[in-house]
């Protein structure tokens, strides 16, 4: 043997990063510097929705009259309303209930959605023509205004305008979901699976479904974003968070009646509404970006 | 093309179907007794029995749907509980106002979207990119109603440039023609009533705007950076044509399609979005008709709000794929 083959042979093998998918996904996320600002922000306020009561000032609730729209100060950060309450605190409880709802809402209807969309696709025939369908349908309505009219059957409050959000979000995970099902259950390995015996529902829940759920992680990330604001548009409306309870958008239905004499009232519930959606949304664009690069922009 | 069509619009129909079952399924849905909920609690059993022979709730259900099922092919979309009226006498003037608002809103988005979009593209990197695209962002992350509450803020009490709600002064009378009070304004011939119709859409118009403008800015930029690089691009310019030529003519040719899907996507948005956006600025359109109709539990008024406001919705999205196909000819119907 030739002497530098054989120095070839003799060097310690080179340690080689190990690829897959997700931690390829990582990596590529990790250095998209916009997405970790949104990341940031998103940890943020998931941070101060946790620890709420512990980061509170004051009660929420708590009415001190003789303070009644103190601009922001030393004492007050954000000022306090009409009834003498710091709006700070009650920022830092809706971030509570906005992101719990928010979050709730999208959980739901992943669930809901995906299962749908995983019997559609995988069953096909008139089960996927029925199912189908009706994402059509719940489709053809603006979704704030489906949700509105979902509400206007239950009654408003914030647990139905909850509901109501889920509902509405489902049709979009379904058909998600749906078309890829659609492609995975093509795939080879799905072939060797049946060929091996393995039963429909093992296939659907060790092969199928792991293998569609990417997608749905970035837009629930992204559809967090759009149930906070719609959570909020409902409160806004009156058709949400009835008081005492309290979200960002409750609390700005109550500072349209004097926002002119104390704007702070309007300002900070709105700057809180507005920074988390770009966070999730920021973070929901780069995951898209990470996990799918055909789709980067 | 000509089967596509065929196919999209056969499609319609097992969707409205849906759709008027949904609307038509609000009332039955209330938990309880409707005429009830309507009433409220301390109503009497003779009112309850009479909204429910009004609304024809004692009538088997199949009936009931087919009775109202024929009143809409007449029609007819049945009397408001509030106002007494027919609800298709007094849709109309809503629902020409959230027409008027949504249109300036779209024109107000595409013109500075697609614009923005272009400038971004052209001077790519530039400080005006940067500018535009964290405004873009910004602008899909803002909830309309507080945008509009700020709007309200800054440029009606603290400015004083610009009415803070509804289409006109309340001193002003217009002649209605058309509901458009724009166009009606102009028949008239009456340049002062049209200025004030247009100061008022200005802050709506904005804050409605706003998502699909940052939208349309993206999705321009993204196509026209691919477009740019382009052989034919490189080609038009190897010809000598002007840098200013070949953006707006060669390249924006190509922005027409993400800016169609734009449209269709955001129509929903902006019909939805208009609900919200008439609370704020008072304005007497078809969202803010259904806003008011909740508060009083005019359940029928609700109904056909939703139902007109889908059946625009849906017609929309056929004309928006209609277009789309036609503008490129390799969509296909799957």
């Amino acid at each position: 043997m030739s002497q530098p083959a054989q120095a070839k042979v003799n060097q310690p093998m080179k340690k080689e990063k190990v690829s897959s998918p997700w931690r390829d996904a990582w990596r590529s996320f990790k250095k998209n510097k916009i997405a970790l600002v949104g990341t940031f922000i998103v940890i943020f306020f998931i941070f101060i929705a946790i620890f709420a009561p512990l980061l509170m000032p004051y009660e929420p609730n708590e009415q001190i009259l003789l303070d009644r729209f103190e601009a922001p100060s030393s004492t007050h950060w954000f000022g306090t309303d009409d009834f003498g309450r710091d709006i700070l605190s009650r920022v830092i409880m809706g971030a509570r209930i906005s992101l719990m709802v928010g979050f709730t809402a999208v959980i739901g209807s992943i669930i809901v959605g995906s299962l749908l969309g995983v019997v559609a696709g995988f069953y096909g025939r008139w089960i996927d023509t029925i199912i189908s369908r009706i994402f059509d349908i719940m489709l053809a309505f603006p979704s704030i205004l489906l949700a509105i009219a979902i509400v206007a059957i239950l009654g408003p409050d914030l647990q139905n305008a909850l509901i109501a959000i889920a509902i509405v979000n489902v049709p979009l995970f379904g058909r998600l979901i749906r078309s890829k099902v659609l492609s995975v259950k093509e795939e080879e390995y799905i072939t060797a699976a049946r060929a091996i015996g393995m039963s429909n529902f093992r296939i659907l829940t060790h092969h199928i479904i792991p293998n569609s759920i990417s997608p749905v992680i970035v837009q629930g990330t992204l559809a967090i974003a759009t149930a906070i604001i719609e959570v909020a548009a409902l409160s806004f409306l009156g058709l949400g968070a009835q008081s005492p309870d309290l979200d960002w958008g409750k609390m700005l239905d109550d500072s349209r009646a004097y926002f002119v004499q104390a704007p702070w009232t309007m300002i900070f519930p709105g700057l809180a509404i507005m920074l988390t959606v770009l966070g999730f949304n920021l973070m929901g664009d780069g995951l898209r970006d990470a996990m799918d690069p055909k789709m980067k922009q | 093309m000509g089967a596509y069509t065929i196919r999209r619009i056969l499609l319609l129909i097992p969707v409205l179907f849906g759709v008027s079952v949904l609307v038509f399924s609000i009332i039955h849905l209330i938990p309880g007794n409707p005429a009830q909920v309507i009433l409220g609690q301390r109503a009497t059993a003779d009112a309850i029995l009479e909204v429910e022979k009004q609304l024809g709730l004692d009538q088997p259900l199949l009936l009931q749907y087919f009775t109202y099922m024929g009143d809409l092919f007449t029609g007819d979309l049945g009397t408001s509980l509030k106002t007494k009226t027919p609800i298709s006498e007094e849709i109309w003037g809503y629902l020409a106002a959230t027409m008027e608002l949504t249109f300036v809103a779209m024109l107000i988005a595409i013109f500075v979207g697609v614009n923005a979009g272009i400038i971004s593209a052209w001077f790519h990197n530039s400080w005006f990119d940067y500018i535009a695209m964290v405004i873009a962002l910004i602008g899909v992350s803002i909830p309309i109603f507080w945008l509009g509450l700020m709007e309200q803020y800054i440029f009606s009490v603290k400015l004083g440039w610009l009415p803070s709600t509804g289409r006109t002064d309340p001193s002003t009378t217009i002649d209605t023609v058309t509901n458009f009070y724009l166009i009606d304004t102009l028949l008239q011939g009456d340049f002062k009533a049209f200025k004030e119709v247009v100061s008022h859409l200005i802050l709506p118009g904005v804050a409605l705007a706003t998502i699909p403008m940052a939208i349309i800015a993206r999705m321009t930029r993204a196509s026209m950076l691919e477009v740019m690089k382009a052989d034919y691009i490189r080609t038009a310019r190897a010809k000598g044509l002007s840098s200013f030529w070949v953006v707006y003519k060669h390249s924006l040719r190509n922005a027409v399609i993400p800016v169609l899907t734009v449209i269709g996507l955001q129509t929903g948005l902006l019909l939805g979005g208009a609900i919200l956006t008439e609370t704020i600025f008072g304005w007497p359109g078809i969202g803010r008709y259904i806003y008011d109709a909740i508060e009083a539990r005019d359940y029928p008024v609700i109904q056909s709000g939703i139902l007109i406001i889908a059946t625009i919705f849906v017609f929309i999205n056929l004309i928006v794929d209609l277009l789309y196909a036609a503008v490129d000819p390799r969509i296909k119907y799957k």
